[in-house]
């Protein structure tokens, strides 16, 4: 079967570069093709990247807080570079503080993201939604 | 005595170097117009003649020619996202030496395939998509080019996995189509030296002739490679050395010419200092820009407008003179200063003109604050340990003062973020033999490496 493409990467000014290490690690490990981004990655990028290596699924990490604020109007501006489909998955500390997850959740599903992880998810979740989500299972 | 004759047929000067392999001195150089319109040849021969002849006549063991006559080697490039593949392919194309008329990204429109019709390009170089990735730009961009009225040679340079389909598409309309590595196998890497030779293979076999540059090899033995090539080649062959034959290390070459300044640098580039990230296309350790709006003649307007009033105040002139003075040397492209003002503003322009081509050239730092304090991004090259600039180019070699214009290239520190060499030691290539060079580095590159370290001297 063919490889799926998924592009990795922390965004906004967060430098937090360990757990984008592990992720692409454990990615990797799981079969699928990884294009780490890297950290600092701002909205574009992902975007370029997705269009430029046709991927089939943007990863999005934020732990430093300011999450929503960076990932607002991702899904938007996937529509207006034509891969308005892609599946958008985002993880971490997505916002400030220790707050009810369900809210968050319902927040960042409302900005169009199909899978939301609390923190401490281990990698093995978003795997198994990922072959579910597209079809390998 | 090993007489080599080595030609570059500039677009306003054939330009000729004769020297001996056996003293690895240089036995003459001369220039004179280039005389396209009609036959190469009497443009050589006149440049040739001043030249004083051995009593025995000229007995060359070889004749090499570079060529940026006809427009240079003019080149469109077509990519996917604007950032990504279609800059890989405008660096693959400078690279290769080659004017880049214009560069197209996504997927070509009726007015883009309009346009290229007009630009006429001699290559199109055809890239998109990382290995693996994107499919249907290719396919779909080799569809669109085969609709154009007339078959331009094209290099394919793109996803490896439709890239022999989107040749065989090409090959519908265009003549001949070449299949190279992609210029970007995956996402930020920049994969140029194949798309580089196929290019520079294209030029030979079919460019040469397209030209009329054919004339010359009847009595040259090849136009091997575009002028700038040459250039870029022998830059390469004096920063990194040869067998025992140490070279000077990284360096950058600024070459101001009447219609552009072109910037060389043979560097890495890698962050100087700790706790710089990297971010964007890495650049090829090779790198070439061209600055079409910083000429001293030709496009002079161009270069008035692209600094401003820096030029006036710099001067300290009104900027109505200035307009006047840059107005003269487009009407007069081949004006040397006549007189000390004349002198003292050429020296400004070019002194501008290096500024702003380096700036544009080098790579800049950003500080982007986090919660966590400042993190540094680099951007580009990083060549503010350069040790070694390198003068060239007609305007330049013809001033008085041509350390006033080079000093341009020096890192200023009221624009810190322009990572431009902050205490480069300065040479002038003073015989103007870099591009010969570069053509005697295809038969004896330790002569050409000798050679260069005799001829260029320190400013």
């Amino acid at each position: 079967m063919e490889q799926k493409t998924l592009i990795l990467g922390v965004i906004g000014a967060d430098v937090h570069a360990v757990g984008n290490r592990i992720l692409d690690y454990a990615f990797t490990q799981a079969g699928f093709k990884v294009i780490n981004i890297g950290v600092l990655a701002s909205q574009e990028e992902f975007i370029q990247a997705a269009i430029e290596t046709n991927a089939d699924v943007i990863l999005v990490s934020s732990l430093y807080g300011h999450g929503e604020i960076d990932c607002r109007g991702l899904r938007e501006k996937c529509q207006e570079s034509g891969i308005g489909n892609i599946l958008l998955y985002v993880g971490g500390n997505l916002v400030v503080g220790k707050q009810d997850f369900a809210p968050v959740e319902r927040l960042f599903k409302g900005m169009g993201f199909d899978r939301i992880y609390p923190p401490g998810t281990m990698p093995d979740v978003p795997i198994a939604n990922l072959r579910q989500d597209l079809g390998l299972v | 005595m090993q007489a080599v004759l080595l030609v570059d047929f500039g677009s306003t000067y054939t330009k000729v170097t004769i020297v001996d392999l056996e003293t690895e001195r240089i036995i003459g150089t001369a220039q004179a117009g280039t005389t396209i319109e009609t036959n190469m040849m009497e443009g050589l021969h006149q440049a040739l003649e001043k030249i004083p002849e051995p009593r025995d006549g000229w007995q060359f063991v070889r004749k090499l020619a570079c060529s940026s006559a006809a427009g240079g080697l003019k080149m469109v490039a077509s990519g996917l996202v604007k950032e990504l593949t279609a800059e890989a392919a405008r660096r693959a194309a400078l690279g290769a030496g080659a004017r880049v008329l214009q560069v197209f990204s996504y997927e070509l429109s009726a007015s883009d395939q309009e346009k290229i019709g007009a630009l006429k390009p001699d290559i199109l170089l055809l890239a998109g998509g990382t290995d693996g990735g994107n499919k249907e730009i290719l396919l779909k961009n080799a569809e669109h080019l085969a609709e154009l009225p007339f078959s331009i040679p094209v290099v394919v340079a793109g996803n490896k996995v439709v890239a022999l389909q989107a040749a065989e598409i090409l090959r519908k309309r265009h003549h001949p189509v070449v299949v190279a590595e992609n210029v970007m196998p995956e996402l930020n890497v920049l994969a140029v030296d194949s798309a580089r030779l196929a290019i520079r293979e294209v030029f030979l076999d079919n460019i040469i002739h397209a030209k009329g540059l054919d004339k010359a090899e009847e009595f040259m033995e090849r136009v091997l490679m575009p002028t700038p090539a040459a250039v870029l080649s022998a830059a390469e062959l004096l920063a990194q050395g040869f067998d025992d034959e140490a070279g000077l290390g990284e360096l950058l070459i600024v070459d101001v010419g009447g219609a552009t300044t072109d910037v060389h640098s043979l560097a890495q580039g890698e962050p100087s200092k700790p706790g710089v990230m990297l971010k964007g296309l890495p650049e090829p350790y090779a790198k070439r820009t061209v600055e079409g709006d910083l000429g001293m003649r030709y496009s002079a307007l161009a270069l008035g407008e692209a600094v401003g009033k820096r030029l006036a105040k710099h001067l300290g002139w009104t900027e109505e003179k200035v307009h006047r003075q840059l107005e003269l040397y487009v009407a007069e492209p081949w004006r040397v200063p006549e007189s000390e003002e004349e002198s003292s503003f050429d020296t400004a322009m070019g002194r501008l003109a290096v500024e702003l081509a380096v700036e544009r050239h080098v790579g800049r730092i950003e500080v982007v604050y986090t919660p966590f304090g400042a993190s540094y991004i680099q951007q580009g090259k990083d060549l503010t340990p350069l040790p070694v600039v390198i003068g060239t180019g007609g305007v330049l070699l013809r001033n008085a003062q041509p350390l006033g214009i080079l000093a341009g290239a020096v890192f200023n520190p009221a624009e810190p973020t322009l990572l431009k060499p902050q205490e480069p030691e300065f040479y002038l290539d003073k015989d103007y033999i870099l591009a010969a060079m570069g053509l005697l580095r295809e038969i004896s590159p330790l002569a050409a490496l000798r050679m260069m370290k005799k001829y260029l001297v320190k400013i």
